[in-house]
């Protein structure tokens, strides 16, 4: 640490302000939000004395906490899936050839790129042919809702993590993975021991980002919802409309902390990731014959 | 439900969609009947007139076909009342709320939508109808249209009543603080246009940051209609509101009722439902007064109307039946606190509203000063462009 250069005199002075300059940007909204969140009055800018009547009434809010549910269950799904999808369609543009990978590739970053608004009315008109067809196929009585949030929530969050994991496998030395089959571990052992390890900060990192995507998109979830599926972004704008009262800052405060703890677990598994960096990978390999041979060879923790 | 403002990106959506609905325009068509089970064809009454939009005979009064999914504004109706009629009925009953008109619209109108109830605007009514979005009402099903009030008979946007049954209303229209203004003031647009009156609270007025409205005003005050597609007028229009500016503390849609009691204001030209619940808000309401001033002002009216393709267009009809109860019609105001359109249900309503919506005071003009704002098309433009000149 003493080899780092450290800044002095006026510089150190100008670049702690400007550290502090950036934080307060930062956060001074969010401890604003917080603290008129406890205000009594009903006007938000407005101090009324504190109160936790908000919080009373965001706990009797039926409509909240409905939404809050159905936000909650469609970003987990769709977390789930798209990590699964979106880990697999990047280790195939990494790892392999094929035919038509160019087009794939370009395919892959076109919900990235395109307006919300775009993708919101291509899922619209897209479920409700959708369900058209299927209903008139197999005569079911199946409607938009929270099926068809979960999968527009999947397809834009299949881009995002395999951009994230494609990063990091582009990153790791692709050596490893050869020596591990050398060492005669088939494909899914290779991956299982060598490469998932290796990119598992990747997957995290996509994972992380895809919850809070699903859980912060307004747009294309009100083009996708359905009857009996509001999820708590939608409902929260809507009841901005009707003037906004300390009830949103407490709803806001409760999906702030809920992500303060998501990004605080996700600190604590790398953590313990790096404080033993075995634990991970210490799987026993029971069922494979090689595995003595094996153990002893493969530089597994790099 | 009270402001337009349409959002770039929904307006892009609008457009996008409209290409697209055009397209496959002709295949909706044909697909809807054979969605819609015939349910009972064959005793249905031929005696009405060929020319009645209505769908006559469609469903029996108290008739529910299958769970109620309601689209609404948010915060617009308590959720324990939708369980009352939950209960009553044995139906399900959800609900799910969109935050304008435009994003409600294109939804409806791709189909598949799985609503059978929503709650437009009265413009949106309009649109509503023209692109076949919502269907005709069978208006035996709802014996309690008869508590209407006749000040809703014959409404520009839906004249027969043949597709929307109006839901709740408000005004737009000027806030006071009489602990400035005193009691005695000309109850007209002067205080804000004319000079001579307006000119001694410079600084303390506040105008809707709205083209329409704004404009609507300044038309109004002239005495002519706040829809009007005269390019002279709207200029003339404009100038008044430009020599306004100079007077004003700001042009705020959001929070012209909040400057009012806050006291940043002494004037201020706002939405009725706003002004009233914020003006109980204060320790002493009776120091603010609202009213509609006598040249006339805006009337904004929220329908409920029933998609082209709902599911259970007849739990519909029946929830309509039962909100226009003298009962339900006074619990709704009585907990959003809007103007109700159903005149039963008036005498319920509770007193501090009843006292709002009795003082005669507050419509000086009369109902017959009021006008919807309608889509004027092509010209819409016209009034943004006037509304950006004058506000400078």
């Amino acid at each position: 640490m003493s080899e780092v250069a450290k800044p002095r005199g006026a510089v150190r002075t100008v670049l702690t302000a400007n550290a502090w300059l950036v934080y307060l940007f930062f956060y001074a909204p969010i401890i604003l939000l917080v603290v008129f969140s406890f205000s009594a009055d009903r006007n938000v800018g407005r101090w009324g004395g504190f109160t936790f009547d908000w919080y009373g009434e965001f706990w009797d809010n039926e409509g909240v906490k409905r939404a809050i549910w159905v936000s909650v269950r469609v970003a987990l799904l769709s977390t789930i899936v798209s990590v699964v999808l979106g880990t697999l369609a990047a280790l195939a543009l990494e790892r392999f050839t094929f035919r038509g990978k160019k087009v794939f590739d370009a395919l892959l970053y076109l919900p990235i790129i395109i307006p919300d608004v775009t993708m919101a009315v291509m899922m619209l008109l897209f479920f409700s042919e959708f369900y058209d067809v299927v209903n008139g196929i197999f005569g079911t009585d199946l409607r938009k809702g929270f099926g068809s949030i979960a999968a527009s929530h999947i397809a834009f969050n299949i881009s995002y993590v395999s951009v994230v994991v494609r990063a990091r496998l582009a990153g790791m030395d692709q050596r490893l993975e050869e020596a591990a089959m050398d060492l005669y571990a088939n494909r899914w052992k290779a991956f299982r021991h060598v490469t998932f390890p290796q990119i598992a900060p990747g997957v995290a990192g996509g994972a992380l980002l895809a919850l809070t995507l699903s859980l912060d998109d307004v747009v294309i979830t009100q083009f996708a919802a359905g009857p009996g599926a509001t999820t708590l972004p939608v409902y929260v704008f809507g009841l901005i409309r009707k003037g906004v009262t300390p009830l949103i800052n407490a709803v806001s405060v409760v999906m702030l902390a809920a992500s303060i703890l998501l990004v605080l677990m996700s600190l604590a598994v790398e953590h313990v990731r790096s404080d033993t960096p075995s634990a991970a990978t210490d799987d026993p390999v029971d069922d494979d014959p090689h595995q003595d041979l094996r153990d002893g060879t493969i530089p597994r923790h790099i | 439900m009270r402001t337009r403002t349409t959002t770039i990106r929904l307006t892009a959506a609008l457009m996008a969609f409209g290409l697209v609905a055009a397209a496959c325009g002709g295949d909706d068509d044909a697909a809807e009947p054979a969605d819609e089970p015939a349910d009972e064809p064959a005793d249905e009454p031929a005696d009405e007139p060929a020319d009645e939009p209505a769908a006559s005979g469609l469903c029996a009064v108290d008739e529910v076909d299958g769970d109620l999914a309601i689209f609404n504004w948010a915060e617009y109706i308590d959720e324990e009342q939708l369980a009352e009629f939950s209960d009553t009925y044995g139906i399900g009953v959800t609900m799910d709320t969109y935050d304008s008109n435009e994003a409600m619209q294109p939804i409806i109108a791709a189909g598949n939508s799985g609503y059978s109830l929503i709650v437009p605007s009265d413009y949106m009514v309009t649109v509503l109808i023209a692109s076949e979005n919502i269907m005709a009402l069978d208006k035996a099903a709802i014996p309690n249209l008869v508590n209407i009030s006749s000040d809703f008979q014959g409404l520009v946007y839906d004249p027969n009543g043949d597709y929307s049954v109006p839901y709740q209303w408000g005004t737009t229209g000027l806030g006071v603080d009489t602990s400035v203004v005193g009691t005695d003031f000309p109850r007209s647009w002067g205080l804000v246009f004319d000079p001579e009156i307006a000119d001694q609270y410079a600084g303390k007025i506040s105008l809707l940051n709205d083209p329409r409205e704004t404009m609507g005003a300044a038309l109004k005050y002239l005495g002519y209609s706040l829809s009007t597609d005269s390019a002279d007028e709207l200029a003339e229009a404009t100038e008044l509101v430009k020599s306004a500016t100079g007077r004003l503390a700001a042009f705020n849609t959001d929070s012209a009722d909040e400057l009012l009691t806050t006291g940043e204001t002494v004037i201020g030209h706002g939405y009725s439902g706003d002004m009233f619940t914020q003006f109980l808000e204060t320790d002493d309401p009776s120091r603010y007064v609202y009213f509609v001033p006598e040249e006339g002002g805006t009337r904004w009216i929220d329908n409920m109307a029933i998609p082209f393709d709902a599911p259970s267009p007849c739990s519909a009809h029946t929830f309509i039946n039962w909100l226009l109860s003298a009962e339900q019609g006074a619990a709704l105001s009585n907990w959003n606190y809007y103007n109700t359109p159903n005149v039963a249900a008036i005498p319920l309503l509770d007193e501090e509203l009843l006292e709002f919506v009795n003082d005669p005071n507050v419509l000086p003009g009369g109902v017959e000063s009021l006008e919807s704002i309608v889509d004027t098309g092509d010209f819409e433009i016209n009034y943004s462009d006037a509304f950006n000149e004058a506000r400078g």
